[in-house]
């Protein structure tokens, strides 16, 4: 047996049991619903297309969250990584920045920014955006001196340099970072949207939760969490046939 | 370069650019959105010197230590369990990994529903954020540990628990305590994230209770206490974890 198939015999029989215990009256219905009765639930909701705007919008959100962490990450890792007292001023910052309870700050946003996309976003890009600088500067840091010797052999200047060799050199790692980023994105946007929204996924769990509407609250949760996972499943695919062509 | 006299220097600078910019922000944007930096640690030190403020913390204090103990246990029973059978590691890694990086939060009417509003719902949501990240360090401190230490425990015959307490845990104290930090910070944030949907008390609940309100005064004054508590706690987890690296290397 192959750990692949190991995994999914697991999953089947934890699903079996969770059937079964519903089925059977072990757990309270207004707790858990079984397993079934959820996909079914979520095809009708997928179906009816009531749901595709409160999707788009969060996914929307999520997107933009995630590709402004990326990009605005690996631009300020790159200059932090050149400047070697502000790297060391930041140190300090970037160690203990994920001990700050970030979702402290959404209703400031939302007083400066209003109750619209903005915060929301903002919250999604600010978990991310750390988890990208970081592994920037590490990757960076792993470039052997010969390929940066090369480069100014051949008088690249710094910003070739740093797009022609020692970013591509990095890309595994900061690939790290835009795993941590993708995941970020999705808990700050959606915590975001639970804790004070009008529209968006994590609204419409938090809404079905506080009408005690289990028949749309579970599988919502259960999309919200099949996105997440296949997207970081895409994300793990993808840098897998990176690293493999790298070794050839 | 790491002479502690120099990292104060920086550390000082650092926090003078932070206020420097918050004040900047506060005259960009008023007193309508936030509070002036004196102003909010003037209020925050009125809060600390206020009686009806404190059971509020100590609940949160409460919570989040019972959630620790119990990530920390539960991460490295899970990370042992895996880590000393190769094909468990290989069947669990990615689902740890997996359920690591899902959006937890989602699940917060889950726990809600089982564990009911109040202390147990809290503890469990804080626990459900810290344990992933301890267990995955766990397991793998176990499979980078020199597989003489094992071979050896087990020509002794010493039984699976005392391999864990004896050989295991010291061997693997160093990169497990990384884990922890990291578990730390995700506990706090889980705890707090369950008082903010789940409790009628603690920091948590005090601040969706300002959000609801449009007390910005204390959503501030909170933010700043937790920023600082939270930035201590991780520098001085951070320092003995570079500690416990340099002893081991």
């Amino acid at each position: 047996m192959t750990p692949g198939q190991a995994r999914l015999a697991i999953a089947l029989a934890l699903l079996l049991v969770w059937e079964a215990l519903c089925r059977l009256g072990a757990i309270d219905r207004f707790a858990l619903i079984p397993p079934s009765e959820i996909l079914w639930d979520l095809g009708g909701i997928l179906f009816s297309a009531r749901m595709w705007p409160a999707i788009g919008k969060t996914l929307g959100n999520v997107a933009i969250a995630c590709a402004g962490a990326v990009l605005v990450g690996v631009i300020l890792g790159t200059l932090i990584h050149g400047w070697r007292a502000l790297r060391e001023t930041l140190d300090p910052l970037f160690a203990a920045y994920y001990a700050i309870p970030v979702y402290a700050f959404y209703p400031l946003f939302i007083v400066i920014f209003g109750l619209g996309d903005v915060p929301q976003i903002l919250i999604g890009f600010m978990l991310g955006l750390v988890a990208v600088v970081v592994n920037t500067i590490n990757g960076l840091d792993r470039v052997p001196r010969v390929l940066l010797k090369t480069a100014r052999i051949h008088r690249l200047g710094r910003l070739a340099t740093a797009l022609q060799v020692s970013l591509p050199y990095a890309v595994p790692t900061i690939f790290t970072g835009i795993k941590l980023a993708v995941a970020y994105s999705f808990i700050g946007v959606i915590g975001a949207e639970l804790i004070m929204s009008r529209t968006g996924l994590g609204y419409e769990i938090g809404f079905a939760y506080n009408n005690f509407d289990n028949a749309v609250m579970y599988p919502l949760i259960v999309l919200v969490l099949a996105i997440a996972t296949s997207v970081n499943a895409l994300f793990f695919l993808w840098e897998k046939r990176m690293l493999a062509r790298r070794r050839r | 370069m790491t002479s502690p006299v120099a990292s104060l220097l920086r550390t000082t600078i650092l926090i003078a650019v932070l206020v420097a910019a918050w004040q900047l922000l506060f005259a960009f944007a008023g007193p309508d959105a936030l509070t002036s930096p004196r102003a909010t640690a003037l209020y925050a030190l009125q809060l600390l010197t206020t009686a009806s403020f404190y059971p509020h913390l100590i609940e949160t204090a409460q919570a989040f230590g019972v959630a620790l103990g119990i990530a920390i246990s539960c991460g490295i029973l899970i990370g042992f369990a895996l880590g000393l059978y190769r094909f468990a590691a290989e069947v669990g890694e990615p689902v740890l990994v997996a359920l690591y990086s899902i959006p937890k939060i989602t699940l917060y009417p889950v726990v809600l529903l089982a564990f009911g509003i109040g202390m147990p719902a809290k503890i469990a949501f804080g626990a459900l954020h810290g344990i992933m990240p301890i267990a995955i360090f766990a397991l793998g401190a176990v499979r980078n540990l020199n597989p003489v230490y094992l071979k050896a425990a087990r020509v002794m015959r010493l039984p699976p628990v005392r391999i864990a307490t004896r050989v295991l845990l010291p061997a693997a104290i160093p990169e497990i305590f990384t884990g922890i930090r990291i578990g730390f910070s995700l506990t706090l944030i889980g705890t707090l994230l369950g008082e903010m949907f789940a409790s009628q008390r603690g920091l948590g609940f005090l601040l969706i209770q300002a959000i609801g309100l449009h007390n910005i005064r204390l959503i501030m004054a909170l933010t700043l206490l937790l920023v600082v508590i939270a930035v201590t706690a991780s520098a001085a987890l951070l320092a003995v974890d570079r500690r416990l690296r340099r002893s081991a290397s």
